[in-house]
């Protein structure tokens, strides 16, 4: 097989069909954006989960009082609170941090904002007790049992919040997931039809290679080979909008998070690992949708 | 090298077969004129021979080849031995007449320095060197179908059909290109030609086979069209 003859085919069959191929392209590329998208939150929602069982279920810190005149705990208020907690059915460990290492943890955290680092001090927050819980306990009942205990500030129940955090992007993956696949619909309508018009503008040359005795393959792959190659254009098309949306939106959007530990910021490593997945769906799936639409639809 | 034997071919939409138990030999080398009315066959008869249809009925042998149990993979390789001519030229406007030629022979793979070796040979063949540049739209209609031969004929095809070839061209047109045909024929290429044009089947007294509602209903060696009408 002459691959010379065949690339000029395709470039040629693209280049005639230049505002279908375009359509196709960026069809193509908003459909995979979104797949794409939803691929990142999936991985997104994986690194939060796993943080989820790396911290505290629940974090109960202490008053003012607490804070400031018993940093070791050995004070009643606090130790005996400490040895309830230890003693509450469900509890697995309670580990007590002192205003200081609090500070540090939190030091830790704001590493990449100096304005916070700046500003923070450790008579600004709290002692705290990180409680783990074992895994069919109900952080709330905690709640309830110490929420007004002496020597408490509040309880804070994490696992609720990043729970309702995974719930949350779940259904913005499982939407974004629906409108890719309404996308990839069209996108394949569209690469069929393209398909077609192309075969029907190209039937002269067809009709000569099937006399001339030209083999299947040979009449086919070129058209084969212009759905795939807009497929994996419109694919790459899709991974530069990721890298747009990453830069103009969700850097911003998701600073405010960056601190909480839970949600690191989409990095070009997510987009690195979605981008081979995106130009491998495209290559495959246009590729399947010309072969079947020319087995169905064209004669050659 | 052709042979059809009782060959019948029905079609759903027709209420009588467009072919009816046709049986006819062909010799390697020889030539043949395909003549009767419209909706005789003769189209019919051509594409059996191209598998662009498979019979109802009966056996068609093309080269040694079964060309109805012919598997689809096999198919391009006895259209390669098969080498068509039509009344429209079917030549693609948008290449050069070397580009045209050289066309039939990429499509099936040959390699690039035998094409620039054969196509300059066959246009030669054809009385058209000089012209390999030019496009199909500069052309006379008898340079086209020139064209249209020597695309044809430049893969060295053991049989080559034409249907209606000089169709679309005038009389002393269609004279040069029938000579065309018949130094094509002398080379050893099998030829089957269907026509209307009595003037050509009555100059050339080859072998005419003529076709009347499917059916054969004359074969002569030495034929002129319009015997016994």
């Amino acid at each position: 097989m002459r691959a010379s003859f065949v690339s000029t085919e395709v470039v040629n069959g693209l280049r005639r069909n230049v505002s279908m191929t375009i359509a196709m392209i960026l069809t193509t590329a908003i459909s995979l954006t979104l797949l794409g998208s939803g691929l990142v939150v999936v991985r997104k929602v994986d690194q939060a989960q796993d943080s989820l069982r790396q911290a505290a279920d629940v974090v109960v810190y202490l008053n003012d009082q607490v804070s400031a005149e018993d940093s070791a705990c050995q004070q009643q208020t606090c130790s005996g609170l400490r040895a309830e907690l230890e003693q509450a059915s469900g509890v697995r460990s309670v580990k007590y941090l002192s205003r200081q290492q609090v500070y540090e943890r939190a030091i830790e955290k704001f590493d990449n904002r100096p304005e916070l680092r700046e500003i923070a001090r450790p008579e600004a927050l709290p002692a705290a007790m990180w409680v783990e819980l074992g895994d069919t306990v109900d952080p709330a009942a905690i709640q309830q049992q110490f929420g007004d205990s002496p020597g408490v500030a509040n309880i804070d129940n994490q696992s609720d919040f990043v729970r309702s955090l995974v719930g949350k992007l779940n259904d913005v993956r499982d939407g974004t997931f629906l409108i890719a696949a309404l996308q990839a619909f069209a996108a394949l309508l569209l690469i069929s039809n393209t398909i077609q018009l192309s075969a029907f503008n190209r039937r002269t040359e067809t009709g000569i290679m099937r006399l001339v005795g030209a083999s299947r393959w040979y009449t086919q792959l070129p058209f084969l080979l212009e759905a795939m190659v807009s497929g994996i254009i419109g694919s790459l098309v899709a991974v530069g909008l990721l890298v747009v949306i990453k830069e103009a939106f969700l850097d911003g959007l998701m600073k405010p998070l960056s601190g909480t530990g839970l949600l690191t910021p989409v990095s070009y490593a997510d987009i690195a690992f979605v981008s081979p997945i995106l130009v491998l769906v495209a290559a495959v799936v246009s590729g399947l949708t010309g072969y079947l639409t020319l087995r169905l639809y064209v004669r050659i | 090298m052709i042979r059809l034997e009782h060959v019948s071919k029905t079609y759903k939409t027709l209420a009588r077969p467009a072919l009816d138990d046709v049986s006819v030999s062909v010799d390697k080398g020889e030539f043949v004129f395909l003549i009767g009315p419209s909706g005789s066959g003769k189209s019919t008869f051509l594409q059996l021979l191209l598998r662009e249809e498979v019979p109802t009925r009966g056996r068609v042998i093309v080269a040694d080849w079964n060309v109805a149990k012919l598997p689809r993979r096999r198919v391009p390789k006895l259209r390669q031995r098969v080498g068509c001519v039509f009344q429209d030229f079917r030549l693609l406007n948008n290449k050069t007449v070397f580009e045209n030629v050289a066309f039939a022979l990429e499509v099936i793979g040959k390699p690039r320095h035998t094409i620039r070796k054969v196509v300059p040979e066959v246009l030669q063949l054809v009385g058209l060197d000089g012209k390999a540049d030019r496009m199909p739209a500069e052309l006379s209609g008898g340079e086209q179908q020139r064209v249209a031969i020597a695309r044809a004929f430049v893969n060295r095809p053991l049989v080559l059909m034409c249907d209606e070839p000089t169709g679309n061209l005038d009389p002393d047109t269609s004279q040069d290109i029938m000579l065309l045909l018949e130094r094509i024929n002398r080379t050893g290429t099998t030829l089957i030609m269907a026509t209307h044009d009595h003037s050509i089947v009555d100059s050339m007294r080859r072998r005419v086979v003529e076709l009347s509602e499917g059916r054969v209903i004359r074969d002569d060696a030495r034929g002129v069209y319009g015997v016994g009408r």
